[in-house]
């Protein structure tokens, strides 16, 4: 997994409660049997006026003037700004593969789904809850302000305002330690692989019913 | 000291180790495996030179590319027009083949949507851990067991591991009491409840749905219900075990036999919350007062009663709240304050994870039997959620019965609900569809969908725009 320690960039402000992982990759692009590739489609539904297609030329497609992410002064963001409720709906970790992919490193919103922001830190990207009314200031000023650029500190868990503002955030220190190590998940589970066979070598014997597939 | 919810007795049963902030590793029983969010998994394992931990903790199928005309499918693997589709499904059963999955194929009459096929088959158990890299595995804790969707991530770590990296949920219990008016379903249950308390109410929680009114459902009612659990924010919805549930499970081919059947009732009886219970947060509903539900908008928390109107964004006070509705009743080309039975619709689906079993099905041809489809309605059609449903419903006639009503009967699938396949609503059609989510997009590009239960979605089939089931 990448690490993640510091970020600093343009904030893309996203003014819109409940975004579902639909609204963030539509379902054709889910076809892939890769993780990655799924920037360019990234909210497709809005950033083009057409319907996308997988493996279609997105550079020759309408784009949706209107939609906030195709305006010029937001061009790079890696900070996204969002509101409550943010990624929710399907499982499809294909949602923080497309974030990722187009750049995005943190997300900003005062509330975020629960099986989504659990896919963003399996991939390095760093969900972060802040007030609904701290949410509010940063739309205004992000709005307000071209070239707005926020500094995402894990180390420290702030968020640093141009002014030098400190904006603090909560985040859990396991996952904190693995985002700053970009630690694998898989291999520290392995390292307790005795304890896995020992829980089921007795629950096997407590449940023998739940081992049943094979018979 | 206070006992403890079923929750809590599933996951303390399942635990291997914590660490100091709360992080446990989770022990899984049952992993479901579907083709579209397993393959960057089992790539996973290659790639690292991994094995899955216990193989025959796994079984799949594959459902969201399936096509679901019966041309299509007489051909097979080869009846999958679309390339990248088809890679998909060939790419499941060659996985299930190098690591020894068992896998109910698309040729197998067992074949399904997975949150059928599970319960269906006896793979879904009392007291399970179940995942799947789907949300809607909330389903299977109509059953008694702790179940809900992961990401791709996490589907490779339990291949590997057979266990789950979480932290443990709070606990909230929706208590639904007194008697259900008739042709109220349980899809209008859940919806009400995601009418109360929204889509992120359950953000954090495990649900425990419970009351009077959710115990006298039947085990399939129970599964509609846990099925929309996700809507309402909770990734795992779950239901006490009763001797509803033993019954259901009783002879089911993966279900335990002889002395271990008996055994395992003993303790499955045992799966509900201690009478002293305490929960983080309850919610309370009436069941009479529960009329059949139709979604409005772009999230399954923008519902209500058939009889009742769109909401008019002038009288909304909040204004992120009023915002929703204008962008919602912009794309679903609706005026607020206008009634639900105007809404005119172009096409009816009836199917999906949700609404696709038997009863879903003898609750829709009920309406049908001897009517015709409203000659507006451009599509009507009717997708078992498993091979074995199927054969259930032609064997009962309901078959005849949708087909001489103007219903299209498809092959097993997730088909519409999602349209991953062929079956995609058109741009700018209403559908009256039995499935879980009316985002936008969902069904098809463009699309308007609007949340039913089966009942409801087959009268509006005759009649061409919402009608109260309870009126026919």
């Amino acid at each position: 997994m990448q690490k993640f320690s510091s970020e600093k960039g343009v904030v893309l402000p996203l003014n819109r409660a409940n975004v579902d992982t639909d609204f963030i990759i539509p379902k054709q692009f889910l076809k892939s049997i890769k993780r990655t590739g799924f920037g360019p489609n990234l909210f497709d539904e809005h950033r083009y006026l057409d319907k996308g297609e997988p493996d279609a030329d997105n550079s020759a497609r309408p784009l949706n003037k209107d939609f906030v992410m195709n305006q010029p002064r937001y061009a790079g963001a890696n900070v996204l700004l969002a509101r409550e409720n943010f990624g929710c709906g399907s499982s499809r970790e294909h949602a923080p593969w497309a974030l990722d992919d187009y750049g995005f490193r943190a997300i900003l919103a005062p509330s975020f789904a629960d099986i989504f922001f659990n896919n963003c830190f399996k991939n390095g990207l760093l969900p972060i809850v802040l007030d609904k009314a701290v949410i509010d200031g940063l739309f205004a000023e992000v709005e307000a302000t071209e070239g707005y650029q926020l500094e995402v500190d894990l180390d420290a868990q702030v968020v640093r305002k141009p002014n030098g503002e400190e904006l603090p955030f909560e985040v859990d220190q396991f996952r904190k330690h693995c985002l700053l190590n970009g630690l694998d998940d898989i291999g520290l589970t392995l390292e307790d692989s005795a304890a896995i066979a020992a829980f089921e070598t007795t629950w096997r014997a407590k449940s023998p019913w739940y081992f049943t597939l094979s018979n | 000291m206070s006992g403890k919810t079923l929750y809590d007795k599933i996951w303390d049963a399942h635990l291997v180790t914590q660490r100091e902030d709360g992080t446990a590793l989770i022990y899984i029983d049952r992993h479901l495996i579907h083709e579209v969010t397993s393959p960057q998994a089992f790539e996973g394992l290659r790639i690292a030179g991994r094995k899955p931990w216990r193989a025959d903790a796994n079984f799949a199928t594959p459902d969201h590319n399936i096509p679901t005309t019966s041309a299509e499918r007489r051909a097979g693997i080869d009846g999958i027009l679309d390339p990248i589709s088809k890679i998909q499904v060939t790419t499941l059963d060659d996985n299930c083949n190098e690591f020894g999955i068992l896998e109910m194929n698309m040729d197998d009459i067992r074949q399904g949507i997975v949150h059928v096929v599970g319960p269906e088959q006896g793979a879904t158990l009392p007291g399970m851990t179940i995942v799947c890299g789907d949300s809607h595995t909330s389903t299977h804790g109509a059953l008694g067991a702790l179940a809900h969707g992961i990401g791709t991530s996490e589907v490779e770590h339990v291949l590997a591991t057979q266990c789950l990296m979480a932290k443990k949920a709070k606990n909230m219990l929706v208590r639904v009491d007194g008697e259900l008016q008739t042709g109220v379903t349980a899809k209008d249950i859940v919806l009400a409840i995601i009418g109360k308390i929204g889509t992120a109410g359950g953000t954090g929680y495990t649900i425990e749905f419970g009351g009077d009114a959710i115990m006298a459902l039947s085990i399939e009612g129970r599964m509609t219900v846990c099925n929309m659990a996700i809507e309402a924010g909770a990734r795992a919805g779950l239901i006490a075990v009763d001797q509803s549930t033993i019954d259901y499970i009783e002879g089911r081919p993966f279900a335990p036999k002889g002395e271990i059947w008996d055994g395992a009732v003993e303790a499955w009886l045992t799966l509900r919350s201690d009478d002293d219970a305490t929960f983080d947060k309850v919610v309370e509903l009436r069941a009479a007062e529960i009329e059949p539900q139709v979604t409005w908008g772009t999230s399954p928390e923008m519902v209500v009663s058939v009889n009742g109107t769109i909401p008019d964004p002038a009288l909304e006070q909040d204004a992120s709240r009023r915002e929703s509705i204008m962008q919602s009743l912009k794309y679903m080309g609706l005026q607020g304050g206008s009634a639900i039975k105007d809404i005119k619709l172009d096409t009816i689906f009836i199917g999906s994870c949700t609404n696709s079993r038997i009863e879903d099905l003898r609750a829709a041809a009920k309406v049908v039997e001897g009517k015709k489809v409203a000659s507006t309605i451009e599509l009507a059609m009717v997708v078992p959620g498993s091979g074995l449903v199927k054969k259930q419903a032609e064997d009962e006639g309901l078959d005849k019965i949708f087909i001489e009503a103007g219903l299209e009967w498809r092959e097993p699938g997730c088909s519409m609900c999602l349209a991953m396949n062929a079956d995609q609503l058109g741009d700018g059609k209403h559908c009256a569809s039995t499935s879980n989510r009316n985002f936008e997009g969902r069904q098809g590009f463009g699309g308007r969908t609007h949340l039913v239960s089966p009942a409801m979605a087959a009268a509006a089939a005759i009649h061409g725009h919402f009608v109260d089931v309870r009126d026919i």
